[in-house]
């Protein structure tokens, strides 16, 4: 099975690459374009174990390793 | 006194721990690898500063897993002193060992400069031989030290005084909001903080660096105040 994590800064954590890219963006006039976020991909395979154990050891990861719950936050979700 | 200071792949101020804690103030150093896990019978465990694991992921988030980190878990639990500066800090707060985090600073820049920092607290080990308000100049060299803590963790941080360094003028003045002063943009310009127990504390700021005249021209020796513990 084929995962794919999404770590975001949490809502009202100040998101300094989106910031930057949001001036960028200004300053090619996309003036209409706000709030960017930046975040991260991680994709990763979980083989040999069943479904729930697989979704089970993602989440486990995602809370000691790919997000920091102080400033992220994380979705999961399943790829083909 | 023995002092052991751990080398994660990365690490890059590992030398100038020695020479302070060692080559300045007459302790014993020895240098623990991250891969080890035997802490070799050491008084105080410094994390030094540098770009563990190249700062993948997040600074200090792959070197919380290092084998080293269990056993730094246990000696602190136990009671055992524990310094982190700068990267040391943001793997002490990423394991766990102090609260809060390290964000990208406020002016989306690699800082190397000069600051002063206000002793606040001096129910720390690492400040324990300080006065309380003195005032500290020594570098800082990062791109992620602007500290932050969500508003419980914060209140806590302030009620039981965890708060050991804050960012200041060099007459000793607050200002959260100037980045002349509080330069990375830290949540009431925090540079550094404890545990309730005051054996584990951790600071972006290198007071290492500024520890002889000779290469201290801004900021002296004052940094050789917060590792006279040691002396």
């Amino acid at each position: 099975m084929r995962y794919q994590v999404l770590v975001r800064l949490k809502e009202g954590v100040l998101d300094v690459q989106g910031k930057a890219v949001e001036t960028g963006l200004r300053d090619q006039k996309f003036d209409a374009i706000k709030n960017v976020r930046v975040g991260r991909v991680i994709e990763l395979d979980v083989d040999g174990v069943s479904k729930d154990a697989a979704r089970k050891q993602v989440e486990d990861v995602c809370k000691i390793l790919l997000a920091n719950p102080v400033i992220e936050q994380y979705e999961i979700k399943e790829v083909l | 006194m023995r002092v052991g200071v751990v080398v994660f792949p990365g690490t890059n101020c590992d030398q100038d721990i020695e020479h302070v804690y060692g080559g300045l103030l007459g302790a014993e150093t020895v240098k623990i690898w991250h891969r080890d896990t035997d802490l070799q019978n050491v008084d105080l465990v410094v994390l030094p500063g540098g770009f563990s694991y190249g700062d993948y992921l997040r600074t200090g988030a792959l070197a919380k897993l290092s084998p080293v980190m269990d056993s730094i878990r246990i000696f602190a639990a136990d009671g055992g002193r524990v310094l982190g500066i700068c990267n040391g800090f943001q793997i002490l707060c990423e394991s766990g060992l102090l609260p809060g985090a390290l964000l990208e600073n406020v002016g989306r820049r690699f800082l190397s400069r000069f600051v002063n920092i206000r002793v606040e607290s001096r129910a720390s080990f690492f400040t324990s031989t300080c006065e309380r308000g003195s005032v500290i100049t020594c570098p800082i060299a990062h791109f992620q030290g602007n500290y932050f803590a969500d508003e419980k963790t914060l209140r806590e941080l302030e009620e039981n005084d965890q708060v050991v360094f804050r960012y200041c003028s060099a007459d000793g003045a607050l200002s959260d909001s100037d980045l002349d002063i509080n330069v990375n943009g830290s949540i009431h310009s925090i540079a550094g903080v404890r545990n309730r127990l005051g054996n584990v504390v951790g600071l972006m700021p290198h007071p290492e660096r500024a520890v002889e005249r000779l290469i201290g021209d801004v900021g002296g020796n004052s940094g050789l105040s917060l590792f006279q513990h040691a002396a």
